[in-house]
């Protein structure tokens, strides 16, 4: 593979948050250590809070580890973020005063990418995310799952080769994930791109990734690593394949007590272990 | 159900029958009935002396405006995109704010004497804080999430400004200007009150003082007009920006 392959490599990696204003100081991350090969397709499944969007932060190059190295393409992520990373995040990142072509169209128009261009990319990424008919529509206009799918879209068009994903199929309905998880697929193939894609669903990591990481209650650290052997040209049908349930049972084998433990930092989680 | 477009038409019957209403208990010597009064407000509009004072107070309003928004979207966006200097400015123009403006009139008539500047003075005092508030907090009210969207991109800072920061914060810059220059106007007509010789304001003392009632009132239906005209047009402005429905 070429050096700009999109592999990144953590190197005991942690995020402290110093205290704030009504906080003390958080460990939120780490130590992690990880390589990621280029054109991987890895997932991350953790209990909430436990520092998943604090490490694509520092993936994307948005927040630098607190200790340790993060290298992107064998260059630390030391100044910012890297040309060729795309990010969907948690939160609705749609530009309300932008219809929903401007707002696909933004990040190339950024670029610089010629006009010709960006109508063919903007009009495909609308086709494929079911928005070709919004295409003149506002955000405020449109569901939040909708919404959703402008941002994937507007990450998608600008065809990244570290694409980062913060559970971006979050405020969509299942049937809908099934069919975004499918078009994520083409996508990586089709760009291929390394993706990390960060999720609650175990189906939704099973099926999509090539490996999948399991991290531990808050500070984050990775607890197990499961390879799914699926072939490259996979798509949601391989739910039903006999080893998707193994997969999932594994994950959430591995998930299942760092979950209660997370759920006992916020408290009373000792009686789920020992029913009176 | 009644559609929504009926509800000005509505509040404005409503209004009239109120009015109508409050003649009848207090008498015409104390208000004059809607029907008189825009019979009245009719002749008014016909008289070149209510055309002056109509112009003096314009002018005085339109450069009280200019210079509080001006002045207000300097000191506030600047305020908002200087974190630490907005922390510290923020409670001090809160309080400034709060301070009623009327306890200022002395020091303006000090300083401006009688006549236009005094009233442009006074205008602006009022005007020009809350436009600076306003876009001061549009501009940290920007979600933190369009600008690591915008680190994302690898934008340059100006780019961020004129592409994201800017659109992000208008409607709610707009919402100020329409706040400001409401109470410009107020400061305006205040200032004509107190200390003029000229303009709407005087006309309306001047009336007072003869006890016109139907003057008094054709005058502040038209000053009602008028503020209720620019206030919506702002407020069709701002509601377009926000991209709803
Ligand atoms: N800027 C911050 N300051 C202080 N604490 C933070 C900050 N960002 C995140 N945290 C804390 O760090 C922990 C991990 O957060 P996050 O990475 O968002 O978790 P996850 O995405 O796994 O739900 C949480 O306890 C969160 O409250
Ligand atoms: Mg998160």
């Amino acid at each position: 593979m070429s050096a700009n392959s999109g592999k990144i490599a953590l190197r005991g990696v942690t995020k402290v948050f110093a205290a704030g204003n009504g906080h003390g100081a958080v460990e939120a991350l780490g130590p992690v250590d990880i390589d990621i090969a280029g054109g991987e397709f890895f997932s991350v499944v953790g209990p909430s809070g436990c520092g998943k969007s604090t490490l694509l932060d520092i993936i994307a190059g948005l927040s630098s580890p607190t200790t340790g190295e993060a290298d992107f393409d064998g260059k630390p992520l030391a100044g910012g973020v890297p040309e060729g990373v795309g990010a969907v995040f948690q939160q609705d990142a749609s530009f309300f005063w932008l219809n929903v072509w401007d707002n696909v169209a933004f990040g190339l128009r950024r670029k610089g990418v010629d006009a010709a261009e960006i109508r063919r990319r903007v009009s495909y990424a609308l086709s494929f995310m079911g928005l070709t008919e919004f295409a003149s529509a506002y955000p405020a206009q449109l569901s939040g799952g909708m919404r959703q799918r402008v941002c994937i879209a507007r990450t998608f068009v600008l065809k990244p080769r570290l694409l980062l994903l913060d559970e971006p199929f979050g405020a969509l309905d299942q049937q809908t994930r099934l069919v975004m998880g499918d078009e994520l697929l083409r996508v990586w193939r089709e760009i291929g791109a390394t993706v990390i894609l960060i999720t609650h669903s175990l189906e939704e990591a099973a099926m999509l990734s090539d490996r999948v990481a399991v991290m531990s209650a808050r500070p984050g650290r990775f607890i197990d690593f499961v390879v799914t052997r699926w072939p490259r040209s996979r798509d949601s049908r391989i739910i039903a394949d006999e080893r998707f349930g193994g997969i999932t049972a594994r994950l959430w084998g591995s998930l299942r007590e760092e979950s209660l433990k997370s759920l006992g930092n916020i408290g009373g989680a000792a009686m789920l272990d020992e029913p009176r | 159900m009644i559609p929504r477009r009926l509800d000005p038409i509505l509040l404005m019957v409503a209004v009239l029958a109120l009015w109508q209403g409050l003649e009848l208990i207090a008498g015409p010597e104390v208000v004059a009935s809607p029907a008189v009064t825009i019979v009245h407000a009719i002749a008014l509009v016909q008289k070149s002396g209510f055309w002056q004072d109509a112009a003096e107070t314009g002018l005085a309003f339109a450069l009280a405006s200019v210079i509080s928004i001006a002045g207000g979207l300097l000191l506030g966006l600047w305020l908002g995109l200087h974190r630490f200097a907005g922390d510290v400015a923020d409670p001090i123009l809160g309080s400034l704010y709060s301070i009623p403006k009327i306890t200022l009139y002395p020091l303006i008539l000090l300083i401006f004497g009688l006549g236009m500047s005094a009233k442009v003075a006074f205008g602006v005092i009022h005007g020009v804080l809350p436009i600076a508030i306003f876009s001061m907090n549009a501009v940290r009210g920007v979600p933190p999430i369009h600008l690591k969207t915008a680190r994302m991109l690898r934008m340059s800072k100006l780019s961020i400004a004129i592409t994201i920061l800017a659109p992000a914060a208008l409607p709610e810059i707009v919402a100020g200007i329409r706040v400001g220059v409401a109470l410009t106007l107020l400061g305006t007509l205040i200032g004509e009150l107190f200390a003029a010789t000229t303009g709407i304001g005087f006309a309306l003392i001047r009336a007072t003082d003869v006890h016109d009632v139907a003057d008094i009132l054709a005058l502040t239906l038209m000053l009602f007009l008028f503020a209720a005209s620019i206030n919506s047009l702002l407020h069709f402005g701002e509601r377009r920006m926000r991209h709803e429905r």
